[in-house]
């Protein structure tokens, strides 16, 4: 007689509450530097910061425990670790804005959105029980997924800050909806891609020693291309062109395993952007910013002031930074959403920002765990595609800011000031999440 | 599916270490760069943000930083600030430094390395960084003195210790306060430096040691006379004076003062010749000596050389390869010759001083913020020009000038006073720059002081009579009676 029995293995949740307690360390005593050098610490306040820290930390582990047990332990300690930064940073730039005469709360409100992250974070596990389930919605995913990406181009919806479009005003309030877009496009992709792997992999002709893909399963890859194309020139932002593209190709080679597909697609964006340079003043300045910053004609035209003053901020605080609340962030234009990433390295030094990379590295390394992990092949897509999302997102921010390529108007996950983004990577952890429940949970063996 | 994402998370671990590579360029491999770039107000902000040394005068503070609530953290205050500024200068967040805030930075920021103990102690017990005080050989009495006989006129005046080379007094007309310049509102501070830079009198420039050098005229003739005691000739020695001089190679002549002759005769005596300030003796001498020796002499008394007292002193010029009708003009102070008031202020200490010049300074004392003296500046020689018996055959001939000659305005009941007036043609047809050095008592003396009022002074254009006997020597004799009732001399 054959029973089936669930054996119990070790989870690693109770590593996961060890890791919770640092990163909720990491948080509070951050905020308590900052609190104390702005000469404004009360034990109160803190005690009832740390404490809240330490219920949504719990609450978050429970819900974990309860609706996806074997999920991934490393990725809520990190996720934490990097919003408790996030949230201190930002409360130190209200700080020496304040200081300078402009009352600022973004500290208060991006506190609120982390708290509402992690609650839809919850929400997904409860709602998505299972991620095979959103395979079904492929295409709906599809079309909301472009709807999203092309809605700030609508006349009168969308909206121009800072010389790219990709705001849409909504209720009063200015919303990227690029970022939910993001998300909606990787289930897309992935559900398209396992059905039609086969199809795309597909030997087509040779050529330079490498087999290419067949002309006539290029459509797909020549509208992606078209639409990141169509962002980046009226949008006017390279970085979310960049990102989609970016996805897409990534999860095409992980489908097909054709590197093919990747020198095709890359070409073709390569070509449209040095296109797009050439011919469009806009993008072409934001060329000439990145390649000669420091030139003073580009300088004094203002259209490098900002990168140039983020370089000159990242490079006082040095090796080991100016300490949290001693330097002068606030001389950067956007120092809490754009530039966080140069605050943090002016205050915490190059070690800190090594420090802050290297929790993101993990993040994305666990992600892609997950996705060899699990076992069906949307699963393996999907999360290796939020995975990837994650990495090149921060890359081509920070990369921005560091001079690696030019400045785009993303966002930086988790850290940055702003709703959007925030409720956008917390629904990303929480799919993340979801899928490393699948891969990690033990085989029921016949006994 | 696993091998190509095994592989695009090492594409993602590569991008992570391009962007780790690029952070660590900015930080620390370029950041020394960056942090010395023009553009970058936070190396600006850091500096103002620091306390900033005091400077002290008479055991007196005369510039501090005093605490105060905006981004700047502190506030440089200047008490009696117009009266000092040609010493101190002016610390702007938008114009920068200039004077002794410049010259002195690092001390008074505290980043010098002679501070280097403090910064630790500081950084160890948690204080800020403080800079150091910095003390000043200047003299309150004298510096209030000189500035109030100045007036409004547009000159200078330079007072030293002809003993140590301390400067006693530096007044430069007119002048601004920095107070205006200090305020931490960029567009009210830009607003008054630009009024201060239009206006016609230049109130920025220092007179004394910088902006403008002047021709000397007759003053420089003690710089003749040096040379002509070095070459043999004794206050006793005639020289060929006649009423009007042919300068040689030309059609022009040279006059004396209101056309005068300078003796009953066509001759008369090196002494008389400098009494009298004769113009035609001090040409004919200075055609004899040839101009070598009248420039080696000028050189041993500082011309051409640029110096740092510490500010920054132009260097005074003199004519290149002269012919004998240049040289007889540039041998009573005027053609090419220029000088700075303290240049023509060392030539006077060093007569007062046995023929040895004492090399001038400013700072006294710079002493840590515990007190501790960080620099003390000592007395030093910058040359010998003069022989000590040619010094007080000079000195005597000079007492000549104040007791019998033009400088008879400089005279203090009871004291013997050496001087020299002059007063030199511009050559734009505005009035004289009137000059007059001098020291006091002549045998033992403690001051040595150069006047210089620019074209007529008060008079001004309409003064085309003004001369350095009327116009510069009381100025001088004021200064001079205030360093001697200080000492008790008086």
């Amino acid at each position: 007689m054959a029973t089936v029995a669930e054996i119990r293995v070790p989870t690693g949740r109770r590593a996961e509450i060890a890791l919770l307690a640092i990163a909720v360390m990491i948080a509070v005593l951050a905020r308590g530097l900052v609190d104390y050098h702005a000469d404004f610490l009360e034990l109160d306040t803190l005690g009832l910061y740390a404490a809240g820290a330490i219920v949504l930390a719990g609450v978050a582990h429970m819900v974990v425990r309860r609706y996806a047990p074997s999920a991934d332990t490393v990725l809520l300690p990190a996720v934490f670790a990097l919003n408790g930064i996030g949230l201190a940073m930002i409360r130190r730039i209200d700080f020496a804005y304040a200081e300078r005469g402009r009352e600022t709360s973004f500290g208060q409100i991006q506190l609120g959105w982390a708290v509402l992250g992690l609650a839809v974070m919850i929400v997904v596990l409860l709602v998505v029980r299972d991620h095979r389930v959103l395979r079904r919605y492929t295409y709906t995913a599809g079309v909301l997924g472009l709807i999203g990406l092309l809605l700030p181009l609508v006349p009168g919806l969308g909206t121009e800050i800072n010389g790219a479009r990709i705001w849409i005003s909504l209720f009063g309030r200015s919303v990227q909806p690029g970022e939910f877009a993001k998300i909606a496009l990787v289930i897309f992709f992935a559900g398209y891609l396992v059905t039609n792997r086969d199809t795309l992999a597909l030997a087509g002709p040779k050529f330079l020693g490498m087999r290419f893909p067949r002309p006539r399963d290029m459509g797909p890859l020549v509208l992606v291309w078209l639409a990141s194309m169509l962002v980046q020139i009226y949008e006017r932002d390279l970085g979310t062109s960049l990102l989609f593209f970016g996805i897409f190709l990534s999860m095409l080679y992980v489908a097909t395993e054709r590197l093919s597909w990747v020198v095709v697609g890359l070409g073709m964006f390569v070509a449209g952007a040095a296109f797009a340079g050439t011919v469009f003043a806009h993008v072409h300045s934001r060329y000439e910013a990145w390649l000669h910053a420091l030139d003073p004609a580009v300088y004094s035209s203002g259209t490098s002031e900002q990168l140039v003053r983020g370089l000159f901020g990242m490079a006082s605080g040095g090796l080991l930074g100016t300490g949290l609340g001693e330097g002068r962030p606030d001389l950067v234009p956007y120092a809490e959403s754009d530039f966080i990433v140069a605050s943090l390295g002016e205050e915490l030094g190059l070690t800190g920002l090594m420090a802050v990379l290297t929790l993101y590295v993990i993040l994305v390394q666990r992600s892609m765990r997950t996705a060899i992990g699990v076992r069906d092949g949307f699963g393996k897509l999907l999360a290796a595609g939020l995975g990837f999302s994650l990495a090149l997102q921060v890359f081509i921010v920070v990369g921005g800011v560091t001079r690696v390529i030019p400045l785009t108007g993303l966002t930086t996950p988790f850290l940055a000031y702003g709703g959007s983004s925030m409720l956008a990577n917390w629904i990303i952890v929480g799919l993340i999440l979801r899928v490393s429940d699948q891969a990690r949970r033990p085989a029921l063996e016949v006994v | 599916m696993n091998e190509p994402i095994r592989r695009l998370s090492v594409v993602v671990l590569v991008m992570f270490l391009v962007l780790m590579g690029a952070a660590s360029y900015i930080q620390v491999i370029n950041a020394n760069e960056l942090n010395a770039d023009g553009r970058n107000v936070r190396t600006l902000y850091r500096e103002y943000g620091t306390f900033r040394g005091p400077f002290v005068v008479d055991g007196d503070t005369i510039v501090a930083s005093k605490s105060v609530d905006d981004s700047f953290n502190y506030q440089r205050t200047y008490t009696d600030g117009a009266l000092y500024a040609a010493a101190t200068g002016y610390y702007s967040i938008v114009f920068g430094r200039s004077g002794l805030e410049q010259s002195e930075n690092s001390l008074l920021n505290g980043s010098d390395d002679a501070l280097f103990w403090n910064r630790l102690g500081d950084l160890f017990a948690g204080r800020e960084q403080e800079g150091a005080s910095v003390e000043m050989t200047l003299d309150s009495t004298l510096q209030k003195v000189a500035s109030e006989q100045l007036g409004d006129q547009r000159g200078a005046v330079v007072a030293l210790d002809p003993t140590t080379g301390e400067i006693l007094a530096m007044v430069t007309s007119p002048t601004y306060d920095p107070t205006l310049l200090a305020g931490h509102n960029s567009v009210e501070v830009n607003k008054k430096y630009q009024e201060l830079l239009n206006d016609e009198n230049r109130p920025l420039i220092n007179r004394a040691i910088a902006g403008d050098t002047y021709p000397p005229g007759s003053v420089f003739k003690l710089v003749v006379a040096a040379a002509a005691l070095e070459s043999g000739y004794t206050p006793e020695t005639s020289l060929y004076a006649p009423q009007e001089l042919k300068l040689p190679g030309t059609s022009n002549t040279m006059s004396n003062y209101q056309n005068e002759k300078c003796d009953t005769t066509d001759t008369t005596t090196l002494k008389d010749a400098l009494r009298v300030s004769c113009n035609t003796a001090f040409a004919n001498l200075g055609m004899s000596l040839g101009w070598e020796v009248i420039e080696r002499k000028a050189k041993e008394f500082g011309w051409t050389d640029q110096i740092d007292i510490p500010l920054s002193v132009a260097a005074s010029r003199l004519p290149e390869d002269p012919d004998d009708a240049q040289t007889a003009m540039a041998s009573i102070g005027q053609y090419d010759d220029r000088a700075t008031p303290l240049q023509m202020a060392m030539v006077t200490a060093a007569i007062a001083n046995h023929g040895q010049l004492m090399t001038p300074y400013l700072v006294k004392t710079v002493r840590a913020p515990d007190l501790r003296v960080v620099q003390q500046n000592e007395p030093t020689e910058y040359s010998q020009p003069m022989t000590a018996a040619d010094a007080q055959s000079l000195t005597d001939m000079m007492v000549e000038v104040v007791d019998n000659g033009s400088g008879r305005a400089a005279a203090i009941d009871g004291v013997k006073v050496a001087g020299k007036t002059g007063t030199a043609e511009t050559g734009d047809g505005s009035a004289p720059d009137n000059w007059f050095v001098g020291f006091a008592p002549a045998d033992n003396p403690t001051i040595a002081v150069a006047v210089l009022v620019e074209n007529g002074g008060a008079q001004g254009d309409a003064g085309k009579e003004a001369t350095g006997g009327i116009v510069a020597a009381p100025i001088a004799k004021a200064v001079m009676e205030a360093a001697l009732a200080k000492n008790g001399n008086s």
